[in-house]
């Protein structure tokens, strides 16, 4: 579904992704674990159409992304929801969820609309507040049904984790699982390589910038090299 | 009662020459709000729109009406085309190198006219006449009429525009975060040349409205009216629209306070004060309140 040959990505002088590659096949969980620059958001926001990269490839259901602005790659159903959020603080929680369908047909918005707040009744709760009101977890939440809008068939999802308590963790998790279920394609990017291992199918482990150990999310979770240098054992 | 109505007339004049303030301001703000450029050239747009009415009035004879909708399209061309050939290819570099392009094209656009046309001022024919209306010991000029009811107008529409509608919402979406904005399929090139397309637009329409108080038009009329109204976008807090407005209006009244007691010439002196004393006391300005991050 999605192909990622041998990209490099730099800021100015500093080459922060080497030579990765990897894929996600239809119906996959796939998570790309590592410390704080590793280069793993530069790899989504490369995908994404932010950034480019200087050699290689990437492809989208067969099609070539690398060169597209980042709204055409998301018209073609690659969605993101980005590190930290990055929710609308001075708009609504129901502008912000607009914004999110922006690339749909205008008719189709009300039922996505309705679809997200069945997902997330907080949401629906709070439609008229402005988002700088809502909760660390909220906001990632709207993050989640503002990306859902767009309706993708594959969402790259950047440390969603970061910066919420356990219990809710567990919670955009059990969320994370959901969407799967119920047919999104997922790409996850965590630190918390413990939550993205158990819920990932396979997994690819980064360091400064280089792919360095790959395999089945399961098996990676016993690796001895895995467990002390990511699971803190 | 004399000294009344002198304040009453006073007054009027200041909200007149603050609409046009305030809607330059506007557009200063906006671009602001967007790329973080501070367009320098933005008043100078008035200027090109005042010597559009003047060439279809005086040299082509046509309905003011006819000369107004073409200061208003030639305007909004030239602002988009500005942000297409001089901003665009600067959009990842520093932002003091976008500063000083807009600098640049703003001593373009006066040296070009002054080249083409002259330094001296064109007089416009008058093309907005109308009854004045006596209000007690004063008289409202049908300027000045017509002037606060276009500002209050396209105030009301561009509030509306830039709340409801998908294109508006876009335009906050992308100043509030450029990336994010991006991220959500919207296409920022289309978003960006529409704020310059609407900020142009209402410096035309301010112009027009200049032009039918001060008929005269010259290559460098925009700058010290442009200046000013970048003092009422930074007093009312830059990049907020209801703080443009709110800006352009103080400013306007302030000048006329100070010409009211018979100070007159201390107006432009006044008008920076202020720019000084916001930057010292309120640097986000009346209304440009930093909304805190929460992690």
């Amino acid at each position: 579904m999605l192909n990622v040959e041998n990209i490099n990505v730099y800021y100015g002088s500093i080459h922060a992704v080497k030579d990765i590659t990897f894929n996600v096949e239809k119906g996959e969980i796939v998570t790309l674990i590592g410390a704080n620059g590793a280069g793993k958001s530069t790899i989504l926001n490369t995908i994404s159409g932010l950034l480019r990269s200087k050699t290689g490839s990437v492809t989208f259901e067969g099609r070539p992304i690398g060169s597209l602005p980042p709204h055409k790659v998301l018209a073609l159903g690659l969605a993101q929801v980005p590190e930290g959020r990055r929710v609308f603080l001075k708009m609504t929680v129901e502008e912000n969820l607009e914004m999110g369908g922006y690339t749909r047909p205008a008719g189709e918005i009300a039922d996505s609309l309705e679809d997200v707040y069945r997902r997330f009744p907080r949401l629906a709760e709070r439609r008229r507040q402005v988002a700088g009101t809502l909760s660390g977890g909220e906001q990632q939440m709207l993050a989640m049904g503002r990306a859902l809008m767009a309706k993708p068939a594959l969402m790259m999802l950047d440390e969603p984790s970061m910066g919420l308590a356990p219990l809710l963790v567990e919670q955009i998790f059990d969320i994370i699982r959901e969407l799967h279920r119920a047919g999104t394609t997922i790409l996850l990017v965590e630190q918390n390589a413990q939550m993205a291992l158990s819920a990932a199918d396979r997994a690819y482990v980064l360091e400064t910038g280089r792919i360095v150990m790959q395999g089945e999310a399961r098996a990676l979770l016993e690796d001895d090299q895995v467990r002390r240098a990511y699971l803190g054992e | 009662m004399a000294f009344l109505s002198t304040l009453f007339s006073q007054a009027i004049n200041g909200l007149q020459s603050g609409s046009i303030y305030a809607l330059v301001a506007l557009g200063y703000s906006m671009v602001y709000g967007i790329i973080m450029l501070l367009n320098f050239a933005h008043g100078d747009i008035i200027m090109v729109g005042a010597y559009v009415v003047w060439m279809a009035t005086a040299n082509f004879g046509l309905h003011p009406v006819v000369s107004i909708l073409l200061a208003v399209a030639v305007s909004t061309l030239l602002g988009v085309t500005i942000e297409k050939v001089a901003y665009a290819p600067l959009r990842s570099s520093p932002r003091l190198s976008l500063l000083i392009t807009a600098i640049g094209i703003s001593f373009l656009l006066e040296n070009g006219f002054q080249l083409i046309f002259g330094a001296g001022a064109k007089v416009v024919p008058e093309f907005l006449s109308g009854p004045s209306l006596r209000l007690g010991g004063a008289t409202v000029s049908f300027s000045a009429m017509v002037t606060l009811a276009v500002t209050v107008a396209i105030m009301i529409g561009l509030t509306l525009l830039v709340q409801k509608t998908r294109l508006g919402k876009a335009m906050r979406a992308v100043s509030e975060d450029m990336g994010a904005a991006q991220l959500m399929g919207i296409n920022l090139n289309t978003t960006i040349s529409f704020t310059f397309a609407l900020g142009s637009a209402l410096a035309a329409v301010a112009s027009v409205l200049y032009l039918s108080s001060y008929a005269q038009a010259s290559p460098t009329m925009g700058s010290m009216l442009g200046l000013k109204a970048f003092v009422a976008a930074v007093l009312g807090g830059i990049g907020s629209l209801p703080g443009a407005m709110l800006g352009g209006l103080v400013i306007g009244l302030a000048e006329a306070l100070v010409s009211a007691v018979g100070l007159s010439v201390w107006k432009d002196g006044v008008v920076f004060a202020i720019l000084i004393v916001v930057l010292l006391v309120r640097p986000s300005g009346l209304l440009g309140k930093p909304i805190k991050e929460k992690v």
